[in-house]
């Protein structure tokens, strides 16, 4: 019998207990008892936890702990038809933009597109010692024929990246704007920060289907807009009270101190949001390779899976190749927007 | 003289800073000071009923030392803070009950601000910063352009149009400063210390270029300082506070000549008497009959008529005004006028020690 019985008999609770499932599935500790057959010998060094399996073996009625992993899986995938119907269109043209984007930028010809991506460069830094070192960086990963997937790798982050900013700077403006709603978005923020990105990547396999780019698409996101809505929400906030006042006392409107004040102020701030976005989006875009992300991450992947030490350290250093262009590229769009107002 | 126009109007004006300012102010009228209001119920007595009429076409100097509330007060006049209890009447009319809308024409049109910290743009240069005021009114910069110009060009910073404010010495910035508020074209002008930050030459240059703009374009200022001689050289009305409280106001001669109490007499020890005070306060109102030794216009210093007597002690001048004979000056008066009047309490003392 088992530790437990004697628990459920004194509080008289015993039919309660045989009342219903008899039948029910043995754990495989029961198992393992039958089998064995040494039932009664369960020694005092062997006292079990009341948990929920413990439990179970003496009343019939409580459940097992897996039937709770069971159950919630069954809510999970009960919901999810649900939580489908709204979020499917609202993603929808994530997976859109993920796709054109990857197809441009993989099926452009090299000789247009690298072109284009060192314009690109000079645009944002204006500096051509940058672009120089871009140059050289994309001409050794296309030399060691990993152009396609570094083209992979930076298409989606480019994408993501683009939609944290589009959505992070906005939500960073309404934080500044009012002490609620910062109180509100500070705890969502830090638990995105300190989740294991692993631990959503599981609810996001179920809700989508893992043929569809917006899964790790989402994953990017939400791990990478983490920086860009603090940054902007501090830069805002940190904004010269002195020019504020002033603002206020040649009677501007809300609107006028946000867009002719507020955010032309907060400029090397939220790029510095950018900047950590950027790099935090690559990180991910390597993680989400897990969940069929293209690009450089499926190689690192194939590296540690098979043993192929080549491959994942070749990949590994494509990496880290593309994350110092993404750095000194963004350090250097920074570094203009200070140089432009340096009063401080 | 007496007779201008009352452009703003404060009356018994409080501000309670902390939790519950309301019944605080029970408090504050029912006698509570400023140091046992923040023991007891930890609020910060701002200002304790001000009333000051400030007229038009004329610079009312506030002074104060730090931490007296005169910032306070002055943020009061365009609202940029709320008061706890009282009125603020502009032409008038009680802007307190202002909404948004009239308030922020107000800010845009007839009242501007200069700052202690110039508070310009960074991000925008000097032009654009001379013409904050109608930029924010929806004007293009073609159409604020030449009046943004005129103003810098008013203020000595012709040229400078094109740089961007870091790029200016600190004097520099002020004068911006002082040419966005002209350019705005209001009637008022609050200026919050405005020359403060700036060194004891450049400082110099700036009043007298207020100066100068005043005779000329007669707007209503409000000057806050906590330096006499700077108040002194610019207040048509000079305003004493401390604490939060007002200690008095009126004429700067009137205040130097006939403090009201020791804090004031605290205040003007150190000044030189000479250099400020002014023959038309310290004459006698009867012209002179008989032999005087010249004439002195009645805006002349002391100082100037010592120098005129060369020292002399039996010299005794006709003081004219616009060219008619309105009193006479001796020297001894002048003599006496340049030591401060003794305070009661001194004196007292100093007669204990003689018995
Ligand atoms: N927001 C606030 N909250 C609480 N107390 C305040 C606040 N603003 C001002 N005070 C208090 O009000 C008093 C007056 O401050 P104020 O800034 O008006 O002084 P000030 O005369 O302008 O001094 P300074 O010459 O240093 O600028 C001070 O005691 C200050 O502590
Ligand atoms: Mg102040």
């Amino acid at each position: 019998m088992a530790t437990y019985d004697g628990v459920f008999d004194t509080l008289g609770l015993r039919n309660w207990c045989d009342g219903g499932s008899s039948g029910a599935p043995m754990s495989m500790a029961d198992l393992l008892a039958q089998t064995s057959g040494t039932e009664n010998t369960t020694s005092f060094w062997d006292f079990p936890f009341p948990s929920l399996d413990a439990l179970h073996d003496a009343c019939g009625a409580i459940p097992q702990t897996r039937d709770l992993t069971q159950g919630l899986e069954a809510g999970f995938l009960a919901l999810r038809d649900g939580l489908r119907v709204v979020v499917d269109p609202l993603t929808q043209p994530l997976s859109w933009m993920l796709r054109e984007m990857l197809y441009v930028m993989t099926q452009t010809p090299w000789f247009i597109m690298l072109p284009v991506l060192l314009l690109l460069v000079y645009a944002v830094t204006r500096a051509w010692k940058i672009v120089g070192l871009v140059a050289l960086f994309l001409a050794i990963l296309a030399f060691v024929d990993h152009y396609g997937y570094a083209m992979e790798t930076l298409a989606i982050i480019f994408v993501c990246a683009f939609i944290c900013v589009l959505i992070g700077v906005p939500i960073g403006i309404l934080m500044s704007r009012s002490d609620r709603m910062q109180r509100i978005v500070i705890p969502i923020l830090d638990m995105l920060q300190t989740l294991p990105p692993f631990v959503y990547l599981i609810p996001l396999i179920f809700l989508f289907s893992v043929t569809e780019p917006k899964l790790y698409g989402i994953a990017v996101i939400l791990y990478a807009i983490v920086p860009v809505v603090r940054l902007t929400d501090l830069g805002i906030r940190l904004v010269d009270k002195d020019v504020i006042e002033a603002a206020d006392a040649f009677g501007m409107t809300r609107n006028q101190k946000l867009f002719g004040v507020q955010i032309p102020l907060a400029l090397p701030n939220i790029m510095a949001g950018v900047n950590q976005t950027i790099m935090m989006s690559l990180a991910m875009v390597v993680i989400a390779s897990m969940v069929s992300a293209p690009g450089l991450g499926i190689l690192v992947l194939r590296g540690i899976r098979n043993l192929e030490l080549g491959v994942g350290l070749v990949a590994g250093f494509g990496i880290v190749v593309l994350a110092i262009a993404l750095d000194r590229v963004t350090k250097a769009a920074l570094a203009r927007i200070d140089a432009s107002q340096s009063s401080r | 003289m007496t007779d201008k126009n009352i452009k703003v109007s404060i009356r018994h004006l409080y501000k309670i800073f902390g939790e519950d300012p309301a019944s605080a102010l029970k408090d504050v009228k029912g006698g509570l000071s400023k140091a046992d209001l923040l023991e007891t119920r930890n609020h910060v007595l701002g200002l304790n009923d001000i009333n000051v009429d400030i007229k038009e076409g004329e610079i009312t100097v506030i002074m104060g030392l730090s931490g007296s509330g005169k910032s306070t007060l002055i943020r009061h006049l365009n609202r940029l803070i709320e008061p706890t209890a009282g009125e603020v009447l502009v032409e008038g009319e009680d802007i307190l009950k202002w909404n948004t809308r009239r308030m922020r024409k107000l800010r845009r049109e007839s009242m501007s601000m200069v700052f202690q910290k110039f508070a310009l743009l960074p991000h925008r240069t000097v032009l654009e910063n001379a013409g904050m005021a109608l930029a924010t009114r929806g004007r293009k910069r073609a159409e604020y352009e030449g009046e943004a110009n005129k103003w810098l060009d008013r203020v000595g910073l012709g040229g400078y149009g094109g740089q961007y404010p870091h790029q200016l010495s600190g004097g520099q910035q002020q004068r911006v400063g002082i040419a966005r508020a002209l350019t705005s074209n209001s009637d008022i002008m609050l200026m919050d210390e405005a020359f403060s930050a700036l060194d004891p030459l450049i400082r110099t240059d700036m009043q007298d270029l207020l100066l100068e703009l005043q005779d000329e374009l007669h707007k209503t200022i409000v000057f806050i300082t906590h330096d006499l001689d700077e108040a002194l050289k610019l207040a048509d009305h000079l305003v004493i506070l401390n604490n939060g409280a007002i200690v008095q106001q009126g004429e700067p001669q009137k205040i130097l000549l006939d403090p009201a109490d020791p804090y004031i007499e605290d205040f003007v020890a150190d000044i030189n008497r000479a250099r400020v005070l002014r023959v038309r306060s310290v004459m006698e109102k009867t012209p002179p009959e008989g032999e005087v030794s010249g004439e002195v216009d009645h805006d002349a210093t002391l100082e100037s008529v010592i120098a005129d007597a060369q020292g002399q002690m039996d010299r005794r001048f006709r003081v004219m005004r616009r060219g008619r004979a309105v009193g006479t000056i001796e020297m001894p008066e002048i003599m006496r006028a340049l030591v401060p009047a003794k305070s009661s309490a001194e004196a007292e003392e100093s007669s204990d020690t003689a018995a």
